[in-house]
């Protein structure tokens, strides 16, 4: 076994000491009829082998692709020291912090943590127990009704479609779960439809809370004091879904209303790697307090009157109040929250703005490479780093481009199919890692797929595009 | 203000100094956020520390050292499966092939990550007796709604909507009473019997037309193989209702016991425990659940498939509709994922069975040692993990078990789990796991043993532990009375922009 | 600890003290030194209706949280505000100033069917 440090001689003086013979006389409770076979899996693998097998496996992923790619994940530079910090073993290797008297540094990185987002999203409670955005989201759904004692939700359809099925998903108990559609055409078209809004508000059950993101899924700015006025008026909450480098440059939730902020905290210096582990982003006001699910860290003093820290409320959670929990919440996130303390740290005040500002100018660039090669935008309203473009034949020349070594974002065919007016659209995105010689490959490549397009007939065309 | 203790550090709100740290990014065009309306935009900055690089690595080396963890001592936290995190795991997981991945990228791009997820899925199948596994859920607690859920959509499939409780043992997790709350059931409380397990009269009481769900935990929290585990499951099957398995304690059994093979209709792994992910101050982890054939048209979606040419993908949106859904974004905590498939075939299948075979050989070892001098209130065979109880020691000394956690600090170990199980009075629960020595093995037991010695002679000196840890007991009462949950800046953030 | 002998007792550790038909309940001082230091009551609003021995809020310690049960039927004529700042009264105080809820009775008769001090007593003396 490669990392017990048992040898014969060991096991032999523990069993003796026990008075037995043999191991399998402690598994003697294990009624006969229900005792396993042997694992059927392959044999223990040397580090050196299992090194090759593991680059092997890597390896047959692209990742050498100019990537347009973000939809909720976003490549960004993390500063090397992020990777170095959470590589220490005091921090990885350690649990939940239970004792506080041998845990100060995670629980005051976990109170710096609650300190800086707070700050980001100008709310004042954060917890940092949350896996992603979209579970961060379903709890914050959850919350509203907790708080509010209603059982209806409206959550925009400018919503991640991941956050919305894992709504329903978390939903299916009884609460009730609505999409506010979105305006079709003119200034405000692919955005949060407040007439609807205010229509399903009026209509049917009360409304425990109202959920619009942004920027919204196709990267487009919400009038979200607007909405959360809308909300309040009918006595609802307000969630706002947030992007957290965004709000360097955006208004934050508090400043615009919102109750409750959640949100995915992958871009604050974690890896896309494939779907996760990331960092749910909750925060509430202070009034929710005893709402929010997941643990808190507070700052107190110890015997001594030193200033210390320590996980409070717990009186919420699952291990004490059990079926009376605001959440099954076990997990804290502090890995990945750390993660997001060491990167605001480094990056700081100025180089976060710089961060958001410089994905912004990167956007618009990527924008007019497009339009020069005859790729509209779709919709007319304002962005900030990702927006939807006009591509006839959408997915096929997704597929494509890959050819060409570009990964040409998202078709939205494949991720709102209920929204038909998107069928022949990709959604991108830029951000500080873009360059130019990036938009350049993706400006051509579309170019030339369009040549392609115009100059074959019909027939061809659909053959091309189901090879 | 507080006073900042000697070995403790100042926040890095505190260490700002406007001006500070700067470099990392190239600096936009000044005019690039003209196009986004006023309205949208934010009016102050957030005020957030500035720092250089320098002082962000002292303040998080410094602050790394007030933590206890696996790599600096043992961590016999029970229920926890604290074991060495093998660092070819962190390698694994951070090669740029994995670790760079988009999680949207089409699957024609991502057949490695797929392949590996494919195999984990295979390996953690063949592991539980289980027809199918997802490796979807964030974390145990997800797993748990997973399963829960899975079992709703089922008995809704069956047109059995009026089950609407799940049986839970006292001695559960607190996460499976709340997990059936969440997914909408009521729970019912099963009282153990004398001898640990399930009281098998009360079981067989509270089963019924109503009940949709049993959650067992195997071996159960107090380390204890469910001897009467067949007998319970046909009950809980005649009754109509389906078998969930809490597989926290999968560490014991590896190899010995196949919860699906047995009969549980579905089960969760803690990849965090049995396959050594890193527990990262308490995450991220995740939650991998497998099922029997009842259960199989529920699972989340996407999984991943293989085609006959042997490429992979995943599941597209409503190719499955029974699924119950998702329950997060993208496919699972890959990153975890990657980490465990890496340990699962560095120990092949004869090493996991040896892992289990030693983490219960040490569980037992250890027993025995601190019997010695505690009250072990279930002295028989135990699993990877077992009680024992101070409740002699505070009749006779009026020293508790939270005095003797805490004095285990200064003797150098972390404590183990304690007032859990809620059914022990004054408990401790004790998981050694299979990677540490004989040597630290009784290092331990010997630290208790002087301990309880202690609190016979000098029982202040355990009331008043820890003494040597960077921080005394806290005033946990006005941080949860007068909570302070976010620091203050002293004054209104300046920060002029350095362009 | 003593039991104030003018009181009566539910078996799980409320009591109340009845004037007319008001009643002034609260939670023993024997239950408040086994939760602990509480941190937090959760009170009904003025108003509600309370059934006999059904539960009506929930009073948090640092780590344990228990429900709290009316000793009679009646409805809720005021809280103790003073609660929501300074939880540690029902320590302090748990027969005065750490009172929890009044109660307009509604059902006096009730009253046969709890504990005197010296039937309480003997509950907490066998644990």
């Amino acid at each position: 076994m490669p990392y017990g440090p048992h040898t014969a001689a060991d096991r032999e003086r523990m069993l003796a000491a026990l008075g037995l013979t043999s191991v399998d006389d402690l598994f003697a409770d294990i009624p006969e009829a229900l005792r396993a076979g042997r694992l059927g899996l392959p044999e223990p693998e040397p580090e050196l082998e299992l090194a090759g097998r593991l680059q092997g496996l890597a390896a047959r992923n692209r990742t050498d692709l100019a990537s347009f790619l973000g939809a909720g994940v976003y490549r960004h530079w993390s500063p090397a020291a992020v990777d170095q910090i959470l590589l220490r073993g005091e921090w990885y290797t350690a649990y939940t912090p239970y004792q506080p008297e041998v845990s100060q540094g995670t629980l005051q990185s976990i109170y710096e943590y609650e300190s800086l987002l707070a700050e980001l999203v100008d709310l004042d409670v954060v917890s940092a127990s949350h896996y992603d955005g979209a579970a961060a989201t379903a709890e914050a759904a959850l919350m509203t009704c907790r708080a509010t004692r209603r059982e209806r939700v409206l959550v925009s359809a400018a919503v991640h479609p991941h956050y919305r099925q894992t709504l329903a998903t978390y939903f299916g108990g009884g609460l009730e779960l609505q999409t506010i559609p979105l305006v079709a055409d003119g200034e405000a078209a692919g955005t949060t439809d407040l007439a609807a809004l205010a229509r399903m508000l009026g209509d049917g059950q009360p409304v425990a809370g109202v959920v619009a993101a942004q920027p919204n899924f196709l990267g487009l700015l919400e009038p979200m004091a607007e909405i959360g006025q809308i909300a309040h008026d009918a006595g609802a909450l307000f969630v706002s879904v947030i992007e957290p480098v965004s709000l360097a440059v955006l208004a934050p939730p508090g400043a615009y209303g919102a109750d409750i902020a959640a949100g995915e905290g992958q871009p604050l210096g974690i890896p896309p790697q494939y779907g996760g582990p990331y960092l749910g982003i909750l925060a509430s006001t202070e009034g929710l307090v005893r709402q929010i699910p997941g643990r808190l860290v507070g700052m107190t003093t110890d015997v001594r009157g030193q200033r210390a820290y320590v996980m409070t409320l717990r009186a919420r959670e699952q291990d004490i109040r059990r079926d009376k929990a605001a959440s099954n919440i076990c997990t804290n996130q502090a890995l990945l929250a750390l993660a997001a303390s060491v990167y605001l740290a480094t990056i700081g005040p100025h180089g976060l703005r710089d961060v958001a500002a410089q994905g912004a100018a990167r956007a618009a660039r990527l924008e007019a490479a497009l339009a020069a090669v005859g790729v509209p935008r779709v919709h007319p309203g304002a962005y900030l780093n990702e927006f939807a473009v006009r591509v006839p034949d959408a997915r096929a020349v997704h597929r494509r481009l890959i050819e060409r070594g570009v990964l040409a974002g998202l078709a939205l065919a494949d991720a709102l199919p209920e929204e038909p007016s998107l069928a022949d659209a990709l959604l991108v995105c830029a951000t500080e890692v873009t360059t130019d010689d990036e938009i350049a490959r993706f400006a051509a490549g579309l170019a030339a797929e369009l040549a392609v397009h115009d100059h074959l007939p019909p027939a061809a065309v659909a053959a091309e595009a189901s090879r | 203000m507080t006073v900042v203790g000697e070995k403790l550090q100042p926040t890095l709100f505190e260490r700002s100094r406007p001006g500070r740290g700067d470099g990392k990014i190239p600096h936009p065009p000044k005019d690039t956020l003209d196009r986004i309306p006023a309205s949208a935009r934010r009016e102050t900055p957030p005020a957030l520390p500035e720092l250089n690089e320098p002082e962000v690595v002292r303040h998080y080396v410094n602050l790394s050292h007030l933590n206890y963890a696996i790599d600096t001592g043992f961590y016999p936290l029970g229920s926890c499966t604290m074991k060495f995190n093998p660092k070819l795991n962190e390698w694994a997981a951070r090669l740029p092939g994995f670790a760079s991945l988009h999680p949207l990228a089409p699957d024609e791009v991502a057949q490695g990550t797929l392949q590996l997820l494919w195999e984990l899925e295979g390996a953690l199948a063949e592991i539980s007796g289980m027809r199918a596994v997802t490796l979807q859920p964030a974390a145990g607690a997800q797993g748990e709604l997973t399963g829960i859920l899975m079992i709703r959509a089922c008995h809704r499939s069956r047109g059995e909507s009026e089950r609407d409780e799940v049986l839970v043992p006292d001695s559960s997790h607190g996460t499976n009473p709340a997990t059936a709350s969440m997914a909408g059931y009521r729970t019912i409380t099963i009282p153990s019997a004398a001898d640990g397990g399930v009281d098998l009269d009360a079981f067989r009481a509270a089963l019924g037309p109503k009940t949709a769900a049993v959650m067992i935990t195997n071996p159960s929290t107090l380390g204890l193989f469910e001897k009467r585990i067949g007998e319970l499951l046909d009950l809980v099957h005649e009754a109509g209702a389906l078998a969930y398995m809490d597989g926290a304690n999968l560490n014991a059994i590896l190899g010995r016991f196949k919860p699906g093979e047995a009969g549980f209709d579905v089960m969760h792994f803690n990849v965090h425990k049995t396959f050594s992910t890193p527990h990262g101050g308490g995450g991220p982890g995740a939650g991998p659940v497998g099922v029997g054939e009842t259960l199989l048209p529920f699972l989340p979606t996407p999984r991943v498939l293989r085609a006959d040419d042997g490429t992979f993908r995943l599941e597209r949106p409503d190719e499955r509709p029974t699924s119950i859904g998702r329950l997060r974004s993208f496919v699972g905590n890959t990153g975890v994922l990657v980490r465990a498939y890496t340990y699962i075939r560095a120990h092949g299948g004869s090493g996991l069975h040896q892992v289990s075979d030693d983490a219960v050989l040490a569980a037992n070892y250890l027993r025995k040692r601190v019997g010695e001098a505690y009250d072990i209130p279930f002295d028989r065979a135990c699993k990877h993990e077992f009680v024992a109880s101070a409740t002699g020691i505070r009749k006779r000394t009026g020293v508790r078990t939270l005095d003797i956690a805490k004095r285990l600090i200064d003797k150098g170990f972390h404590p183990p789990t304690i007032y859990f199980p809620l059914t022990v009075d004054e408990g401790m629960l004790i998981e050694p796991t299979e990677t540490e020595s004989v040597e630290t093995l009784d290092a331990f037991a010997d630290a208790l043993i002087e301990i309880a010695r202690e609190a016979e002679s000098d029982p202040e000196l355990v009331t008043t532990a820890p003494h040597t840890a960077p921080v005394g007991r806290l005033d946990e009462a006005t941080a949860a009375r007068q909570p302070n949950l976010r620091w203050r800046p002293m004054a209104g953030a300046e920060m002029p922009c350095p362009d | 600890m003593a039991v104030p002998a003018e009181l009566r007792y539910t078996k799980d550790h409320e009591w109340v003290r009845v004037d007319g038909d008001e009643a002034t309940v609260g939670i023993t001082a024997y239950a408040a030194d086994q939760l602990g230091d509480i941190v937090f009551v959760e009170l009904p609003e003025s108003g509600r209706s309370l059934t006999q021995f059904a539960a009506f809020g929930v009073v948090e310690s640092v780590k344990a949280v228990s429900d709290l049960f009316a000793p009679l039927t009646g409805e809720v004529a005021g809280t103790n505000d003073a609660l929501s700042g300074s939880p540690e009264l029902v320590n302090s105080d748990p027969y005065g100033e750490g009172w929890m809820v009044r109660l307009r009775v509604t059902a006096p008769a009730e009253l046969d069917e709890l504990l005197d001090a010296a039937a309480y007593d003997a509950l907490i003396a066998a644990g």
